[in-house]
């Protein structure tokens, strides 16, 4: 199948998730993503290669995440601090489409390629840095992982109860964020392309990429100067824009088991009613928003009460079938195993790895009618692909291949 | 529109919906020429607050404001034929259109994407749903927080606590992801297009963005069906972790990020620690040094070393001593400036009116006749000098482009 990017070929030098996440997308659809990796510190830069859970023994070739995260691309090994590997890495760009990292700021620069190089080996080059602060500002020295980046952006601040610490995200979602910040500005830099023949620098600040997902709360502030970080906020359980009530998640029968209800108006509410089907419940059926909204803590204990009896799936699927939007809480196996909104979809491939095996992977949570992705390889083991690109890429032969590894330049 | 975004000259017919508009906003802030339709009287997301000044009325949604800026506004009445001919007409002279209607409902308007793509075969068609448009869901009521709840963040996201419920991301994400996910496909569908001529219909489902978007919560399950278990501002995890989101002075939170391990790590820490002038006072000082001098820590030796736990141990209470003698915006500053990777919990607006954002340009101004003033906006997620993001107008009011849309 004629993948939709097969067209277009980065040289990557990013990794972690919020670089590597980014390329993923593109490689998912066919793009040729050759992943650059130092073979003196054995891909170590990416903290997430060698880091568990491990398939299999640990080790650098059986880290989870990073199957995960670097599936379908090419794996090279190019020694950075050798002239000789400066020059295979121009030879690199000079027939690739875009370059990507995700450098502290300026590091790339340092290591003797700065813009104005990839531009001067490659003029119509797409060039991505995504730092955590960017590449000019008084902070841009600053160093970030995921959960800096969403400390700082206000993320990590909009999430949890009143009268708490933040509850925060349990996982980097900014390096989720970042990395499709990071794929949208690298695909709208290669449209650009395409129509202009024209490259450019593109500077992303991942930090300034999470306050722009902080949604309308901003504007409150700006206009109205109203603060969130104000007594009862933030408060997000609830839903204050747009407003609804009742609106949480709620314990249902057994051990740390969840459900979400949401009222998106009167008659989600009045089908709420119908289905607690309680004395207290009928006498509020008609109870404005504002009223509810004004009761809401007494609402939400009254009906934690009523769901902490019943079964999360069960109960759940009975408040869908009324009209009324309701999830469980989903476990990692609940969803991935026996949600059908996942399942049906296909979102879960099985890549094969060359040390690994085989092992399920995320999926592209989109599907294009007529060049759709495709995942089946898995993440490349260190240096995996080396003689392959220097072959087919670079056109190197064999003895000028074995000649570099000798040099220690691979 | 744009003149100057990489996406100028694409036009985009939008039908308003809170699944798509933030996917829209994008491609207008690129350049795109993104006209939203919406029905008469408004579209519901009008009715959603904030509000400017607190004056509820459809044109001082700051929702609506945030998710169209830069897009041009028409009314359609898709509930009689004139509408629907019009929306086909739209359609049919645009290179995308987005949706985020239920599955069902532009079938039964008589709006077929697959007859409007036959006879247009270049057209890229995007449908944005909660459980994507073929699977046994389809068909489900869906918001915000039970798409979260049911795709995974929610089960990750809480407190250590776990009598307190999971929490649910604020900040409107599932529309965030799946706008995401709707923009980098399109993006690619017209890279496609380049090479097949053709473009397609692209479905996006926002349960599944949620369900990749969880980072270990899903690879510790495909490795080796772990279930990790959430914890206080930071990372959900199988075995329980210490803190890493930790009081200040002033009251206000930082995430301390990794204890040090390296020597230079650790080096880094004590050098923090003199300028602050709390060296003498820290209980912990003389522990960073032996970490120093021992050559730094491996977290393979922690469980066997107890010299190399007490001094990874003492890396940690010594982020936490400093926090209770420094305001967060000085440990975040300070902190970083000595070399140590670190965060203050910042609300939205204290992190937009960082000077190091205003010094960057990130804050936008764009004129709102509606009250009379200019109004800050978020500015541009990256950074593209040869073709530059901007917002060229503020969102629509109700049927602003009709005349010179519809004619």
């Amino acid at each position: 199948m004629l993948g939709a990017l097969s067209h277009i070929r980065i040289c990557d030098l990013s990794g972690q998730l919020a670089g590597a996440g980014a390329t993923r997308f593109l490689a998912a659809f066919g793009a040729q993503v050759i992943r650059v990796e130092d073979p003196v510190r054995k891909g170590a830069w990416d903290i997430v290669r060698g880091s568990g859970p491990y398939k299999g023994e640990p080790g650098l070739e059986t880290s989870g995440g990073f199957n995960n995260h670097n599936v379908e691309k090419l794996g090279i090994t190019i020694n950075l601090r050798e002239e000789r590997g400066k020059e295979l890495l121009r030879e690199l760009v000079a027939v690739s489409d875009a370059v990507t990292e995700n450098f502290a700021s300026g590091v790339l620069a340092r290591m003797g390629f700065p813009y104005d190089e990839l531009a001067r080996i490659k003029p119509d080059i797409v060039y991505v840095s995504n730092s955590g602060f960017g590449n000019d500002g008084p902070y841009s020295s600053f160093k970030t992982w995921g959960p800096i980046v969403q400390a700082v952006c206000g993320l990590t601040f909009e999430s949890g109860l009143p009268d708490l610490p933040p509850a925060g995200w349990g996982y980097s979602y900014m390096d989720h964020m970042g990395a499709y910040s990071m794929a949208v500005a690298l695909l709208a830099g290669l449209v650009h392309h395409s129509r202009t023949g024209e490259g450019q620098w593109i500077d992303m600040a991942c930090v300034e990429a999470g306050t722009t997902f902080t949604g309308p709360d901003l504007l409150d502030y700006t206009v109205n100067d109203r603060p969130l970080r104000r007594p009862g906020m933030p408060d997000s359980n609830h839903s204050h824009s747009p407003l609804m009530a009742p609106h949480a998640i709620y314990a249902a029968a057994g051990d740390d088991n969840w459900i979400a209800i949401a009222c998106r108006d009167d008659a989600d509410w009045a089908r709420l009613v119908d289905v607690i089907g309680e004395r207290w419940a009928e006498e509020r059926r008609g109870d404005s928003l504002a009223r509810r909204v004004a009761a809401q803590a007494d609402l939400d204990a009254r009906i934690g009460a009523w769901t902490s009896g019943h079964d999360r799936f069960e109960l759940a699927a009975r408040l869908r079938a009324a009209g009324v939007p309701a999830n469980a809480v989903q476990q990692p196996g609940e969803r991935i195993e026996h949600d059908p909104a996942t399942t049906d979809f296909g979102l879960w491939p099985v890549t094969t790895h060359q040390v690994i095996g085989e092992m399920p992977a995320d999926g592209v949570p989109v599907h294009l009618s007529e060049t759709d992705w495709e995942i089946r390889n898995g993440a490349p083991c260190l240096g995996q692909h080396t003689r392959q690109v220097l072959t087919e890429v670079l056109g190197k032969d064999d003895a000028e291949i074995d000649a570099l590894y000798a040099e220690g330049v691979l | 529109m744009g003149t100057t975004g990489p996406l100028h000259g694409i036009k985009v017919i939008e039908l308003a919906s809170e699944r798509a508009q933030f996917a829209g906003k994008q491609f207008a802030d690129m350049g795109a020429d993104v006209i939203v339709v919406e029905p008469p009287g408004g579209h519901h997301t009008r009715t959603y607050g904030p509000f400017a000044d607190d004056v509820e009325s459809p044109e001082h949604s700051l929702w609506w404001w945030l998710y169209n800026t830069s897009k041009r506004g028409v009314v359609l009445d898709l509930d009689t034929p004139e509408g629907v001919a019009a929306f086909a007409k739209l359609a049919a002279g645009a290179d995308v259109v987005l949706e985020g209607e239920d599955p069902g409902r532009l079938d039964a308007l008589g709006i077929d994407h697959t007859q409007l793509r036959a006879d247009h075969p270049e057209l890229i068609w995007v449908s944005v749903t909660p459980y994507g448009r073929t699977t046994s869901r389809a068909n489900e009521p869906a918001t915000d927080l039970t798409i979260l709840a049911g795709g995974g963040p929610a089960w990750s996201c809480g407190y250590d606590d776990h009598a307190l419920p999971p929490v649910r991301g604020g900040g409107n994400q599932a529309a965030h992801m799946a706008g995401m996910f709707a923009v980098m496909s399109i993006l690619t569908a017209f890279l496609a297009k380049d090479v097949t001529g053709r473009g397609q219909h692209i479905d996006v489902n926002m349960t599944a963005c949620a369900n990749v978007s969880t980072e270990a919560g899903s690879y510790m399950w495909h490795t080796d069906k772990i279930t990790v278990q959430r914890q206080t501002g930071r990372h959900a995890t199988p075995v329980l972790t210490m803190p890493s989101q930790v009081r200040c002075k002033d009251g206000r939170y930082v995430n301390t990020g990794f204890p040090p391990r390296s020597v230079k790590e650790f080096e880094a820490l004590i050098g923090w620690l003199d300028t602050l002038g709390l060296t003498d006072d820290c209980p912990d000082a003389p522990l960073l040094q032996l970490g120093v001098e021992r050559g730094g820590v491996s977290m393979t030796e922690l469980s066997t070393d107890e010299l190399a736990s007490a001094i990874f141990g003492a890396g940690r209470e010594a982020m936490v001593f400093i926090a209770q003698h420094i305001d967060a915006m000085e440990y975040f500053e300070t902190g970083q400036r000595a070399g140590i990777p670190c965060g203050i919990v910042a609300s939205p607006e204290e992190a937009f009116e960082m000077p190091h954002f205003v010094a960057r340009g990130f804050q936008v101004e764009v004129e709102h006749d509606v009250i009379g003033r200019s109004v800050r906006y978020p500015g541009a997620p990256a950074k593209m000098p040869a073709s530059p993001w901007g917002i060229s107008r503020r969102a629509p009011k109700i049927g602003e482009h009709d005349a010179e849309v519809l004619g």
